[in-house]
């Protein structure tokens, strides 16, 4: 099964590095941008076809490593 | 005293904490491998130098704060002892929960490795008996993810427990923006954990020992800890 982890930024928390694309954005002429956050995301293959159980592992992959949840969140979805 | 330098693939300032320590001590310290389980037996200091494990990837520290020698470090901070992360090493310390809180990238994306000032907030800790409260010491910073940041009980709670013990500063010691050069919150370099007993600071006390290569200003640190562990042996 395909699955995949978002992870991003809390809100509240500081983005020096979506701060300098969007300035980026805006000086390649990109117009109507009003803020960029930079997040991560991890396309994972799981074994088997239970889909509950995939989305258990993720949960447990993403708080154990993938995500530091004192500044991050994250999304799992198994995507078939 | 009896330390011993954990060592993680793409940590690269382990040989400058091992000299410094023996320097400032007169006792080789250990080399322990990350792959290791155990930490040698008396040991009394554990150190977590810099560099960049694991190539930074993922989160810094993120890797090496979970790999074996983690377990018998936790256990070992969870009974009382000594434990020193610098750089990379409090990157790490923050990773493996042992410190609360998380570097973020530098405020102004930029790597920086220059010498920095440091206020020595407390003198009442093993690791800071060396200097006096309110000391400025003046130390070099090698990093681009130093930004120290965490939600605002948790920054509540280490200042109102005086766990913020090294904080960047003009040379005369005032706290100023201009002087924070990674944009850290509350311009906080270095703490401590609850127990005072675990200490991560992104600077480098162990490159200003000698006066052969400039300062002495980070021998205070482990001068004050090796006479503290002797003390205690």
């Amino acid at each position: 099964m395909k699955a995949r982890v978002t992870v991003t930024l809390k809100t509240g928390i500081l983005d020096p590095q979506g701060k300098a694309i969007e300035g980026a954005l805006r000086s390649l002429g990109v117009e109507g941008v009003a803020s960029v956050r930079q997040g991560k995301v991890f396309d994972i293959e799981i074994e088997g076809s239970d889909v509950g159980h995939a989305e258990a592992l993720l949960k447990q992959a993403a708080d154990k490593l993938l995500a530091n949840t004192v500044i991050e969140n994250y999304r799992v979805e198994v995507t078939g | 005293m009896k330390a011993a330098v954990v060592v993680f693939p793409g940590i690269n300032r382990e040989r400058d904490m091992a000299r410094t320590l023996k320097l400032t001590s007169g006792h080789e310290p250990a080399m322990v491998w990350h792959a290791d389980t155990e930490l040698p037996a008396g040991t009394d200091l554990v150190v977590i130098p810099g560099g960049f494990s694991y190539g930074d990837y993922l989160r810094c520290g993120a890797i090496a704060a979970r790999s074996p020698i983690m377990d018998a470090v936790r256990a070992f901070a969870g009974r009382g002892g000594l434990t020193l992360g610098v750089c990379n090493g409090f990157q790490i310390l923050c990773e493996a929960g042992l410190l609360p809180g998380v570097l973020m990238r530098n405020a102004q994306l930029k790597f920086i490795c220059r010498d920095v000032y440091l206020k020595v907030e407390r003198s009442d800790t093993p690791f800071t008996r060396g200097y006096n409260a309110g000391q400025v010491i003046r130390v070099p910073v090698a990093h681009g993810e130093g930004n120290y940041i965490a939600d605002g009980e948790t920054i509540a709670r280490l200042e109102g427990e005086g766990r913020v013990i090294f904080r960047y500063a003009s040379p005369d010691g005032m706290i100023d923006p201009n002087w924070n050069h990674n944009g850290a919150i509350n311009a906080i370099a270095g703490i401590v954990n609850e127990r005072g007993n675990v200490l991560g600071m992104m600077p480098h006390p162990e490159n200003h020992v000698e006066a052969e290569i400039g300062r002495t200003d980070g021998r205070g640190m482990f001068a004050g800890l090796a006479e503290a562990l002797d003390r205690a042996a």
